[in-house]
């Protein structure tokens, strides 16, 4: 069986920065109606960067994998840099999504555009 | 018993490889391949005989209108039914369309009721909430058994006197539950309601004598029985035709037409308003004539025998959750499903990733799944063309995903 991308198991089976941030500066909910999944994304702001981040959910492997692999790539960063982020940075990093299971991935991405765009 | 070798050369597709794997298609609850003889006559009838029909005073008009209206008398003939008594549609959501407007507009008024079932695909559930709210009727919903069959106690309570439509479905396209229907029609027409049956996924895979069913409209689909997509049909008892209203209007469904007002034509062409699609009718005429020379008792022995292995093979495995009927006679050719743990739509991806296509998600029956308290489901579904095989390479596949995902 050719498997998921390594990645997307190994974040499924080991996710990172799963969990609740205590007085988070940014808190946001996000979900796809049609299949049930939800992303919960909260940042710990300082300085203008990504302090610390936790997320929560349920869903599918490719949505949570993707979920805790993007809290590992905002962690430290500058908010303006993470509000330019398309979604080709996201699908990169996770090496090749099937085209049926874009909205899984992009589920996380969603989240963090809704808590930023107030900031 | 059906010659399965045989049937799978008539069916191209199946010959397509998926990423260099065999195709194993067990989505045929959503739509049925189609055999060459089907596919042929839609190419032939573009190649020899397109025209519209019912109205050129041509010879390739007149040949248009007979294989069209032969193609509507295939199809009587099949399920029992008299050539005027059946409409052509575009398939069954605009047949139950079409009859909870037109029914609607003859029979329901404010107060009165209108009995649905929580297994019902979208297609039978949300015309019925649009009539409802138009007329300021209530909708009465009807539950299920523990077990997915539905709650004829509780049904048998709500059918009352206020009630004027009971729309249920003949076979639960997510539980595969079959419905008695014949029981449910005595219940109906005791308190005088009108019985309208979603048969989208009965008439494909079960014999089906509208007769005999006792029911008062029937919808299915041509796509789900080896047909093209675009065709439905809309059967319903004469009278009842006869006393509907319009659904869609325009060309074709007139008699007379003055500025000001319109008489209407008979039936069943008062209900097919504009051109048909002609050459998906002629396509169905070819599916049910493939169909009866099978034999539809043997489709469904052979739908059987590939549901209770799948349905065998799936609650031996401790990790898997069966929704509907343990007993394999108690349903369709459906079987949905779930991994412990494990989204469906990763399941239907990894086994996408071997070839085979299983269908992943709500099935069009949300508030099914919430009963059900889950967000959504797998679904293998089997037809004529499936093999014993393809039902043995499903589940072994499967336990692979259980290896990965669970």
């Amino acid at each position: 069986m050719s498997p998921y991308e390594e990645v997307i198991l190994e974040h499924w089976r080991n996710p990172r920065n799963k969990g609740r941030l205590e007085a988070p500066d940014v808190d946001v909910v996000e979900a796809n109606p049609l299949c049930g999944d939800v992303v919960r994304v909260q940042l710990k702001v300082r300085d203008g960067r990504v302090e610390d981040v936790r997320f929560d959910g349920r869903g599918c492997a490719i949505s949570q994998a993707a979920a805790s692999l993007l809290t590992e790539m905002i962690k430290g960063k500058p908010l303006c840099e993470l509000k330019g982020w398309g979604d080709e940075v996201l699908l990169s990093a996770l090496g090749g999504v099937i085209k049926t299971r874009l909205n899984c991935v992009l589920l996380p991405l969603r989240a963090l555009r809704k808590g930023l765009s107030s900031r | 018993m059906i010659d399965v070798r045989a049937v799978r050369a008539d069916f191209p597709i199946l010959e397509r490889k998926v990423d260099g794997k065999q195709l194993v298609y067990l989505d045929s609850g959503a739509t049925s391949q189609k055999p060459r003889q089907v596919i042929e006559a839609v190419a032939r009838f573009y190649q020899e005989h397109n025209a519209n029909v019912h109205r050129g005073l041509y010879q390739l008009a007149a040949a248009a209108t007979d294989l069209y209206e032969g193609a509507r008398a295939k199809v009587a003939r099949f399920i029992g039914a008299a050539p005027e008594e059946v409409v052509f549609t575009h398939g069954t959501t605009e047949a139950l369309n079409l009859v909870a407007y037109s029914l609607g507009e003859a029979r329901v008024k404010g107060g009165d009721e209108i009995v649905v079932t929580v297994m019902e695909h979208h297609a039978n559930l949300i015309p019925w909430q649009v009539l409802a709210r138009r007329k300021g009727a209530k909708l009465v919903p009807v539950g299920i058994t523990p077990e997915g069959e539905l709650d004829l106690a509780e049904l048998a309570d709500r059918v009352t006197g206020r009630a004027k439509v009971v729309a249920v479905t003949h076979v639960s396209n997510v539980l595969g539950t079959i419905n008695p229907i014949p029981e449910i029609a005595e219940l109906a027409h005791r308190v005088g309601a009108v019985l309208v049956v979603d048969a989208a996924q009965s008439v494909p895979h079960l014999p089906v004598d509208v007769r005999e069913l006792g029911a008062d409209l029937v919808a299915f689909s041509g796509h789900k029985m080896l047909g093209p997509t675009g065709i439905g049909v809309l059967w319903g008892r004469r009278e009842l035709l006869e006393e509907l209203p319009p659904f869609l209007t325009g060309g074709e469904m007139i008699r007379e037409v003055w500025l000001e007002r319109a008489t209407w034509n008979e039936v069943p062409y008062k209900f097919e308003a504009g051109t048909p699609p002609i050459a998906q009718a002629i396509g169905l005429g070819v599916a049910v004539d493939y169909l009866s020379s099978l034999g539809m008792e043997e489709v469904r022995r052979h739908d059987l025998r590939l549901a209770a292995r799948a349905l065998e093979g799936l609650l031996a495995r401790d990790y898997v959750s069966v929704y509907g009927p343990p007993a394999p006679e108690a349903r369709g050719g459906v079987v949905a499903f779930n991994l412990r743990g494990v989204h469906p739509h990763d399941v239907a991806t990894l086994l996408d990733q071997e070839g085979i296509a299983i269908r992943a998600g709500h099935h069009c029956a949300q508030p099914l799944h919430r009963l059900l308290d889950i967000p959504a489901s797998c679904r293998a579904s089997f037809y004529l063309y499936n093999t014993q095989e393809e039902v043995d390479a499903f589940l072994a596949a499967l336990d692979r995903v259980w290896k990965v995902l669970g």
